[in-house]
This record gives C-alpha cells, sequence and structure tokens, in this order.
C-alpha cells in the first residue's frame, strides 16, 4: 500500500470520526428539540460518508475490487436523512414541542 | 498509521453512541428520542464499517445496507405513530 493511501485513509477516518462526534455533541447539548433536529445530519452526511469512502480506498488498495455495498450505503443514507428529519419535525409540530424562549416567531398550525 | 487512526475513530464514534444514549434517556419530549435512535443506527453503521476495516474483511458491509434499510422504516413508522397515532390506517 503505497503512502499517500494511507494518509488519505487516516484523514479520511479522522474527518469522519471528528463530525459524528460534533453531531452527537450537538444532539446532547442544544437546548430543544428543533434545534437538536440540526446536529446529527452532520453525523449521517459527512461523518458516515468520509468512513465509507476511506473504506472503499483501503479495501480497493488491497486489490478486492469496488464494492456496490458502500455505493448503496452512503447512497441510501444521503436520500433518507432528510426525509426521515422532515418526519420527524412535523411530528414534533402536532405534538407541540416547547420551544426555547428565546426562539423568533412561532410553529405554526398544521 | 492506519491502525492507529482506526482505534481513535472507533474511541470516537463509541462516545458518539454514548452522548446518544444519554438523549435517549433524558430526552424530554418522544420526538427526542426518536431523533436520538435514528443518530443511533447511523453511528452503529459507522462502527460496523470500521470493524469490517480492522478485520479486513468486506463481509459486514451488508448487515450495515440492513441496518441502513431497516433504521428508516423504523424511523418513519415511529414518526407516523407520534403524528397519526397509528402505523397503517
Amino acid at each position: 500500500m503505497s503512502t499517500f493511501a494511507e494518509y488519505a485513509i487516516s484523514a479520511l477516518l479522522l474527518v469522519g470520526g471528528a463530525f459524528t462526534l460534533i453531531g452527537a455533541i450537538g444532539l446532547a447539548r442544544l437546548p430543544d428539540f428543533y434545534t437538536r433536529l440540526h446536529g446529527p445530519t452532520k453525523a449521517t452526511t459527512v461523518g458516515v460518508g468520509a468512513i465509507v469512502v476511506s473504506s472503499v480506498i483501503y479495501f480497493s488498495t488491497l486489490g478486492r475490487g469496488i464494492g456496490v455495498e458502500e455505493v448503496l450505503i452512503t447512497a441510501f443514507l444521503f436520500m433518507t436523512a432528510p426525509v426521515s428529519a422532515n418526519f420527524l419535525a412535523k411530528a414534533a409540530m402536532h405534538l407541540e414541542v416547547k420551544t426555547t424562549d428565546n426562539t423568533r416567531g412561532q410553529t405554526w398550525d398544521q | 498509521m492506519i491502525l492507529i487512526a482506526l482505534y481513535i475513530t472507533i474511541a470516537m464514534v463509541t462516545l458518539a453512541a454514548l452522548l446518544n444514549v444519554y438523549r435517549v434517556i433524558k430526552g424530554p419530549d418522544a420526538p427526542d428520542r426518536v431523533l436520538a435512535l435514528d443518530t443511533l443506527y447511523v453511528n452503529a453503521i459507522a462502527l460496523i464499517v470500521l470493524l469490517g476495516i480492522t478485520l479486513q474483511t468486506r463481509m459486514y458491509l451488508e448487515s450495515a445496507l440492513l441496518i441502513a434499510v431497516m433504521g428508516f422504516v423504523g424511523t418513519v413508522a415511529m414518526a407516523k405513530y407520534l403524528k397519526r397515532g397509528s402505523v397503517i390506517e
């Protein structure tokens, strides 16, 4: 395995882990549900995306070929993350989850 | 070098999963818990891919794909249950 591939795989792994951790910290620390909805999207897109790309590079440098599973995982996560976030936001608006005090404007009625 | 980066990344993702479990337990409302479970399965996919790189096998990627599909279906079902009161009308 070439040195450049090792550097690329390590950098992608660290970037993915850092974004996953940042998303989880945002989920744990932000004040109300509507702001908390913002954090995990980073973990879904850049976090898992970078880790999966590093897996693709690793197995292709090992000579195992490029499989279809990684591409499918990435495409499926990128397609479904906004849909599930939209469903959760609609459910929270229906249940009238409280916002923080300094929220400008109000959530509208469905 | 890849091994050191792998161990650091596995530690980061595990810490992220623990923070998600904290939100599942504490979360004041039901949508918070569903959102934390959604993030938890995404972190499980990342951990499975990292395990596959560590063991140098591609076998676990199919289980990661299955978790991606089933986790989305579960999240949508729970959100629909919270909104409508039933999953299938």
